[in-house]
């Protein structure tokens, strides 16, 4: 192994299709046009020196150290500002550039520190490269004259110099070491689209500096680490990289965050990682990544972290450390009785989103086979749920139809309850980066949120009321039909006409128009028409969608409703369009596709079908049962009944996610044997028998499939701290129970899902490797997989318009409970924050906060900071208020990524008809001020402290 | 919503409430296909139960739904 390395061809690929050739040192090239003669070079094998030019941004011109000669022009051009054209004959290297070169390092060096030896980038530093490219051989300025690197110069203090910006806990700025390339400006402005930085001062006086003067930490930096990457020198380093080193070799893996699926090369030292770079053929994040990916790793080895197997007879006693054999003889002989006493279908289990798609395979796998009974779901079913249920029987397929790549065609954007900049970062600089370049945007969101308010992006908001979605896009479609926008030879062409008609006879009826649907959605009508008209008439229209859609009691109506208008103006089946839910977790995709839920196999196909659920049991070698299990909602309801008694958890905390924590204590209390399979003592764990240790996502092999579908590889670098990767934990789990399961390595894992699912027949540990990642279906017709989906036709054949009539939610405001409280998430903390809370991240936001109108808290006495209670029908928690017109009058929003907080102690066990996806984002509440936590906070912090106790060793050998 | 028998006709009437716009028969043909591939024979049980005791508080298309699937089962 050794350190792969990237080639930096300067400036960024040209897309055109019309070529050009040119003369490079002799040599004939071919390159699309609106290549730079740089990059040309460097595609023909010749570094032409350069320290302002990166291939991650467009070309600035501003160090001339790339200069070249060119037949018949004068004068020596920069090669990176340089187009190459038909017929130039270009000479990269003579006399007269070898002079110039020098001359212009010499200033360079003239005013840097010369402290290589002792310095972070030393060995990984371009301003070095460079001096030793051009033959840098002596300086003849020396330091004597004005400078930005000495705190003092003759005695006085020095005006130049500035201290090290250390604030980031990630990364530190040194401005001594500065050589204002602007890198670090154009890649935050064009990478990241997040404008934080910006050359102050002119000539000797500029210098790069992060909002007005302000800190890092102080200033609109969202810690994306796009500069870092982009600086050439040790002025914006890594603070992992100071403290150890610069890494020897590197392996390419996928980030276990969010369902963006970034790609990293992890970078190491031994076993140690240096720190994680975001690979350029990333194909879901093209070389950027965000915080949590690039920086937020440290939770891997931090000191909580559970390495050794524990178990209990009762959650009040306290753990005992045990060996794996005997945590696991326990935990099957406990689930064998249980169904023994209660019978086979008292005992389930849940699959996790976060592991890899070979773990989720296996553990539904055990339940069904071995435990003989479906009683498998996985956390999607309290997000993407109704996602699966609407796309599916609209579409014929559970998942999104685009890559991401397709947002560069798209030139419109209509984003439904999402917001990417918190929540798929990556996704939407990407995003950003389009709509600079003139896409529209319209955003259908209760909060104005960052992407409404991101620079540089003009967006037209409707600001719904919380669980009036379908209202909005019924409405959104009425205008679309009855003003003649819709796209009708498309609709005669790929989908049901009949159904067609039904349905343009439904929403074109008159209570159906924005006018008649404002008083309950409280938007603006005639924001609403032009958004219609944008959408159905603005060129490639894209719907991008969130928990926003799905997390109410009409989740999968929403999704329907999202499908039909893709259909009715024909936005979908072509690069640019389409329909995209945006996924939260790593793996929530791909616990889908596994089969995770307790009515469907693999590949999405019910088990009452027989010609399917015989194939699996051909391989398997067992019966299975035909019957649909039970979803975890149904699992806490027959728990209470006292008809279900043991549950194994891998990698979710369902009592900090679930709705109704009450509910959901109750039930895990009610439980005989609750296994925790975690990296952490979660909330769940709180009220389990077992603890399992489980593994990072640094030290296991596997596949996650990000929300455009594709399939990526998980490759381990480094040995589990706690023994064995999770899919080897669950192989185990299995034997003690007496199911056999036999692999050596994942990749014989994924060879039976693809022996087993067609979509699925053409992936192999073998492709990805050749390939980089695929995107499924991927067989027979599509080897290479499939970046877009119904291309010339529904997956299901005719496209299915269905009526999505609106039917307001039974959790109603009152007098008692006024306020409509919605939840949400925030950058740089992940899901209920069991990870990032055990990094840095936590400067950004150390606890949850309740967003408020200035108006609402007025009227309640309530200031900026106050504490708070947040009373619903379900219950009540306190938190801090953040007095903000984000959000409107009578609208209150908090995010959930603490447990203290409890925000699910407030939500209800409203859900979604069709999948029973919890309606986390309405809850009517009401607020008034509080001294502090409430006491169901106490009590609840209480028994966790307790419940968290480990016995100390010398008791456990007793 | 605490008691099972009631959760679960909330639950079905829910699922009514989506196919009611589709009319009649397919309103039936929707309700009965969808709670016989989501629902497990637990809660089918318990709601065929309470079909029997009269089906209190089951909407229409609903109980003819439930009618239908109890026939075929
Ligand atoms: S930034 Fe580069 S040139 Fe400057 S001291 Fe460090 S290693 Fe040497
Ligand atoms: S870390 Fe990202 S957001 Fe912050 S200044 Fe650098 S590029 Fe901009
Ligand atoms: S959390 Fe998401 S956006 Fe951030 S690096 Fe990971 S996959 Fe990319
Ligand atoms: S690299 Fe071309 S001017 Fe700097």
């Amino acid at each position: 192994m050794s350190l792969i390395q990237e080639t930096d061809f300067g400036t960024p690929k040209s897309k055109s299709e019309t070529m050009v050739t040119l003369t490079i040192d002799g040599n004939q090239i071919t390159v699309p046009e609106g290549t730079s003669i740089m990059r040309a070079a460097m595609e023909a094998g010749t570094q032409i020196p350069k320290l302002c030019a990166t291939d991650m941004v467009d070309a600035f011109g501003s160090c001339r150290l790339c200069l070249v000669e060119i037949d018949g022009r004068a004068g020596t051009p920069a090669s990176c500002t340089t187009p190459a054209m038909n017929g130039l004959v270009v000479h990269t290297q003579s006399e007269r550039l070898k002079k110039l070169r020098k001359g212009v390092m010499e200033l360079y060096i003239s005013d840097h520190p010369l402290d290589c030896l002792t310095c972070a980038a030393n060995g990984d530093c371009e301003l070095q490269d460079m001096a030793g490219a051009v033959g840098l051989r002596d300086v003849r300025y020396g330091y004597e004259g004005e400078n930005h690197v000495f705190a003092k110069s003759h005695g006085c203090e020095n005006d130049n110099w500035m201290p090290k910006d250390e604030s980031n806990p990630y990364f530190t700025y040194d401005p001594s070491k500065c050589i204002v390339c602007s890198r670090c400006v154009r890649a935050c402005e064009e990478v990241q689209g997040t404008f934080a930085l910006t050359i102050s001062g002119r000539g000797f006086d500029s210098r790069v500096s992060p909002g007005m003067s302000e800190s890092f930490l102080g200033s609109e930096c969202v810690s994306c680490g796009a500069c870092v990457q982009a600086c050439p020198t040790a002025t914006l380093t890594e603070k992992s990289v100071i403290e150890i080193g610069q890494p020897e070799h590197s392996v390419v893996t996928t980030c276990a965050y969010c369902g963006v699926g970034c790609t990293f090369k992890a970078e190491m030292r031994g076993e140690e990682v240096v720190r994680m770079v975001p690979w350029k053929d990333g194909k879901a994040n093209r070389g950027h990544s965000c915080v949590k990916g690039r920086f937020a790793w440290g939770y891997t080895t931090h000191k909580e972290r559970i390495l050794k197997p524990m178990i209990r007879e009762r959650i009040e006693d306290p753990w005992q450390e045990v060996s794996w054999d005997e945590a696991l003889n326990f935990a099957a002989a406990k689930f064998k009785g249980i169904q023994q006493k209660y019978g086979r279908d008292a005992v389930g289990g849940i699959t996790s989103s976060r592991c890899t798609n070979e773990e989720t395979y296996l553990v539904q796998k055990l339940i069904r086979a071995g435990f003989g009974n479906n009683n498998v779901d996985t956390c999607a079913r309290v997000c993407h749920s109704p996602t699966g249920y609407g796309l599916s029987a609209t579409f014929g397929t559970s998942a999104g139809t685009q890559d991401f790549d397709s947002v560069e065609q798209t030139d419109v954007v209509l984003i439904v309850g999402a917001n990417p900049a918190s929540a798929h970062p990556v996704f939407a600089s990407r995003l950003k980066k389009r709509l600079r370049q003139g896409a529209k945007l319209i955003v259908i969101d209760p909060r104005r949120t960052e992407m409404v308010e991101s620079p540089h992006v003009k967006a037209l908001h409707l600001p719904l009321m919380p669980g009036t979605n379908v209202a909005v896009l019924t409405a959104l479609a009425h205008v679309i039909v009855t003003e003649g926008l819709a796209n009708e030879s498309f609709v005669r062409e790929r989908c049901d006409w009949s159904e067609f008609q039904d349905w343009a006879a439904f929403v074109a009826d008159p209570k159906n128009s924005p006018e008649a649907t404002a008083i309950m959605t409280g938007v603006d009508p005639n924001d609403l028409r032009e958004a219609a008209r944008i959408y159905a008439t603005g060129g490639n229209g894209a719907i991008y969608y969130g928990l926003g859609v799905t997390e109410h009691s009409q989740g999968s109506t929403t999704v329907i409703a999202i499908a039909n208008l893709a259909m009715v103006t024909g936005n979908i089946g072509r690069p640019g369009v389409g329909v995209n839910p945006l996924r939260g977790q790593n793996n929530v995709q791909g616990s889908c596709d596994m089969g995770s839920f307790p009515h469907e196999l693999p590949g999405y196909r019910h088990i009452a079908g027989d010609a399917v659920r015989e194939q699996f049991e051909a391989m398997w070698n067992v019966k299975l049962n035909k019957e649909p299990g039970l979803r975890i909602p149904n699992m806490f309801d027959a728990a209470i009944e006292g008809e279900f008694m043991g549950l194994y958890v891998q990698g979710e905390d369902i009592l900090q996610s679930d709705p109704n924590t009450k509910h959901v204590v109750a039930a895990l209390s009610a439980m005989e044997c609750v296994i925790v399979h975690d990296l952490f003592l979660n909330e769940t764990a709180n009220y389990a028998h077992v603890f399992l240790p489980g593994s990072t996502f640094l030290e296991k092999d596997g596949t996650f499939t990000n929300a455009e579908r594709r399939i990526q590889r998980v490759r381990k670098v480094m040995t589990p701290l706690n023994g064995y990767a999770d899919w080897e934990v669950t192989i185990m789990l299995a034997k003690a129970m007496g199911f056999e399961m036999k692999y050596n390595h994942p990749s014989e894992i994924m060879d039976e899902i693809a022996a087993l699912t067609p979509t699925f027949a053409g992936v192999s540990f073998a492709k990805l490797e050749e390939l980089g990642s695929v995107q499924w279906p991927c067989n027979e017709k599509a080897p290479e997989g499939t970046p877009v989906m119904h291309i010339g036709g529904f997956v299901r054949g005719k496209g299915k318009f269905i009526v999505t009539e609106y039917i307001a939610t039974d959790e109603r405001t009152g007098p008692r409970f006024p306020l409509l409280l919605t939840t949400g998430r925030i950058l740089s903390q992940y899901n209920v924050g069991a990870q990032t809370r055990r990094t840095e991240n936590v400067v950004w936001h150390a606890e949850d906060r309740l967003e408020i109108h200035p108006h609402d808290a007025e009227q309640r006495g309530v200031r900026d900071g106050d504490w708070v209670r947040l009373t619903s029908r379900a219950g009540e928690t306190t938190l801090r208020a953040e007095i903000t017109d984000r959000v409107a009058p009578g609208v209150v929003y908090t995010t959930f990524h603490h447990p203290d907080t409890q925000a699910n102690v407030i939500t209800t066990d409203f859900s979604d008809w069709a999948t029973n996806c919890p309606e986390y984002k309405v809850t009517a509440v009401q607020i008034s001020p509080s001294n502090g936590p409430s006491d169901w906070q106490k009590a609840y912090d209480e028994q966790a402290r307790n419940s968290r106790r480990i016995a100390p060793v010398v008791e456990a050998a007793e | 919503m605490s008691s099972s028998p009631d959760k679960l006709v909330y639950m079905a009437n829910q699922i009514g409430k989506f196919f009611h716009s589709q009319g009649h028969d397919r309103a039936v043909q929707g309700i009965s296909e969808h709670i016989w591939k989501f629902w497990d024979p637990r809660m089918r049980k318990q709601i065929f139960a309470h079909l029997d005791a009269g089906g209190a508080g089951l909407d229409p298309d609903v109980l003819d739904a439930l009618q239908k699937l109890r026939q075929q089962a």
